[in-house]
């Protein structure tokens, strides 16, 4: 990696990263590095990581960082930011911690709108844990706890994490899902979730993601699977968020 | 709202809890209803509004115990308040307290158990309060038997618990939240000692990471080899007790919290009958205070009666505390989730 493409706020003694070969998490990392650059905040930053792979994740950053438990890093940083509101918090989790064991968590801060801003990293399975069904597993999709492949009806249909928060988000508050297939278009999303959280409001970025260890992938299959079957169901953009407004 | 420096109230032991922090300075509070503790949330709610301090009624325990972490990583002095089913969440932040040394402090207002069961009141969460959670249990323990040792022991845990970086549980129960009694309070900075040293942890100069999960077993038994040691370090400093009596009694009577009020009040009649009983109150039950307890039952005839309202939660605490010593006698008075009147500790001791 050249001098020019390794963001400032980079923790360089940490690097190389210790995902596995093909993972997205250090594309999606890098978006959120070139976006705290650009609004030059890494002085006032705290990263906030789950557990699972997202962990891996502590020493990522030259900002003040630390691990949490699993599902909990979301009211981590809502005390954070209610004790000290001039600190920028990034809650950073996988699709295991924002959509299942810390649900609650995210649908009670969206309600709240605090100003936070969380990055849920959707790669459809438990990876560190070995590859277990996740909330976003697809359908037909094999894992270690689905190898017959997801079956909906006996499971449900996979989450759709942003589409399930626009009607409970304010209007004032920022839904998208962006991908690790377009690292541009994930770092404008995650600036303007940073930005929105400057303002005062809830921000909350999917980033689609890949994870070949457990899918099994090569290559091709890795990227394939990612923009073609993800991609099909889950749809990448921003998302009007705004709760019906309440009428007597 | 000014806090005149000393001032007797008669107020409930809820409203106690929530003038100690205020007195203490804390500036949050995070929580989750759950009776018999709901009084605690409704006064600091007032406290907040009039005093400028803070307040979130969080979507359940663990969302309270998280947030009161996020609140002290940045130096505020924070905490939460939860009884029964809510201190079996609450082991999930504590142990990330005890983990990455963060000052929560908590207070546990016992109610009945297992499970829903009653309201009001019980001594059945000590094994909890003292030991749960997937560790050693490096925590600090308060159990209170009065009003004013609910005021002083909620200041002293979050002073402890900053100063040593272990979590605090003040360990309360039903009864003691909502009967009202008379007490002094008072401002704990015109006193001395009464520091709390609340330096951010997080949001300084210097740039932080924070881990909580390890690669190796070497890694993490370095990490406790060295928690253990500032815990250990701290042992005969935090401990604390109460004992009534001499040598040369024939017997110990043993309680804590509510129940010790009621013990100490029989062995003080039997006491002016002329009857040689004495009278042993650990207030620390972690770390509890062994050496003074062996010298109290050595000067006892080595005959103890442990009275509780749980099936042997303070009692194994005395057997381990006692394992070097042959005892002449073991009693014990366990009523599981019911109150203990001083009449049927009297009965007891001097059968």
């Amino acid at each position: 990696m050249s001098e020019l493409s390794m963001p400032r706020c980079y923790n360089r003694e940490s690097k190389p990263h210790r995902f596995c070969p093909g993972c997205g998490h250090g594309l999606v990392l890098k978006a959120l590095g070139m976006a705290i650059d650009e609004l030059d905040i890494s002085s006032r930053m705290v990263f906030a990581c789950d557990i699972g792979c997202s962990l891996l994740a502590w020493n990522f950053f030259s900002v003040d960082s630390l691990q949490t438990h699993h599902g909990r890093t979301l009211p981590v940083v809502v005390g954070i930011k209610r004790a000290r509101p001039e600190l920028v918090t990034v809650a950073y989790m996988g699709d295991g911690g924002g959509y299942a064991i810390g649900l609650q968590h995210l649908v009670s801060t969206a309600l709240r709108n605090d100003p936070v801003t969380v990055i849920v990293v959707n790669n459809t399975t438990y990876a560190m844990t070995g590859g277990q069904m996740a909330p976003t597993t697809l359908e037909g999709q094999h894992t270690k706890t689905s190898p017959g492949g997801r079956d909906i009806e006996e499971t449900g249909a996979p989450f759709k994490g942003p589409e399930s928060l626009i009607g409970v988000a304010p209007p004032e508050s920022y839904l998208a899902r962006g991908t690790v297939a377009n690292v541009i278009r994930l770092k404008k999303m995650i600036r303007k979730g940073l930005e929105r959280q400057l303002r005062g409001d809830f921000a909350f970025i999917e980033a689609l993601s890949t994870c070949p260890t457990n899918w099994r992938t090569d290559a091709a299959g890795t990227w394939g699977f990612l923009e073609h079957e993800m991609g099909a169901y889950y749809q990448v953009g921003e998302m009007a968020a705004g709760r019906e407004p309440i009428t007597p | 709202m000014e806090f005149r420096d000393e001032e007797r109230v008669f107020i409930t032991g809820n409203e106690v809890v929530a003038r100690a922090a205020q007195a203490a300075g804390a500036g949050y509070l995070f929580g989750y209803p759950i009776t018999p503790q709901n009084e605690i949330m409704h006064h600091w709610r007032h406290i907040a509004s009039q005093a400028g301090r803070g307040f979130l009624q969080t979507e359940d325990e663990l969302s309270a115990g998280f947030a009161t972490l996020g609140a002290v990583l940045t130096g505020k002095i924070a905490f939460s308040a939860t009884a029964g089913p809510g201190t079996i969440l609450f082991q999930e932040p504590l142990s990330m307290a005890e983990a990455m040394r963060l000052p929560l402090v908590i207070i546990v207002q016992q109610r009945g158990g297992p499970s829903t069961a009653t309201v009001i009141y019980s001594q059945q969460e000590v094994t909890l309060t003292c030991f749960g959670g997937n560790g050693e249990g490096l925590r600090i323990v308060y159990s209170t038997s009065s009003h004013q040792e609910l005021y002083d022991y909620t200041i002293k845990a979050f002073r402890n618990a900053w100063k040593y970086r272990f979590p605090a549980i003040v360990l309360g129960d039903g009864y003691q939240a909502k009967m009202r009694e008379e007490l002094i309070l008072y401002d704990p900075s015109s006193r001395a000692g009464s520091r709390i040293p609340n330096e951010p942890i997080i949001g300084g100069e210097q740039v932080v990471h924070m881990q909580n999960a390890f690669s190796v077993e070497e890694e993490l038994g370095e990490k406790l080899l060295i928690d253990l040691e500032d815990y250990n370090r701290a042992i005969p400093v935090l401990v604390e007790h109460e004992f009534l009596g001499g040598a040369g009694g024939r017997l110990l009577v043993v309680a804590h919290g509510i129940v010790g009020r009621a013990a100490r009040q029989a062995v003080k009649e039997l006491q002016a009958r002329g009857d040689r009983v004495n009278f042993f109150r650990p207030i620390t039950l972690r770390p509890f205070p062994e050496e003074h307890l062996v010298k109290a039952c050595q000067q006892s005839g080595n005959a103890v009666l442990v009275a509780e309202s749980a099936e042997g939660q303070l009692g194994r605490l005395v057997r381990l505390a006692l394992a070097d010593q042959v005892l002449t006698s073991f009693r014990s008075y366990y009523r599981p989730g019911l109150g203990i009147t001083s009449e049927e500790i009297l009965e007891e001791a001097r059968l």
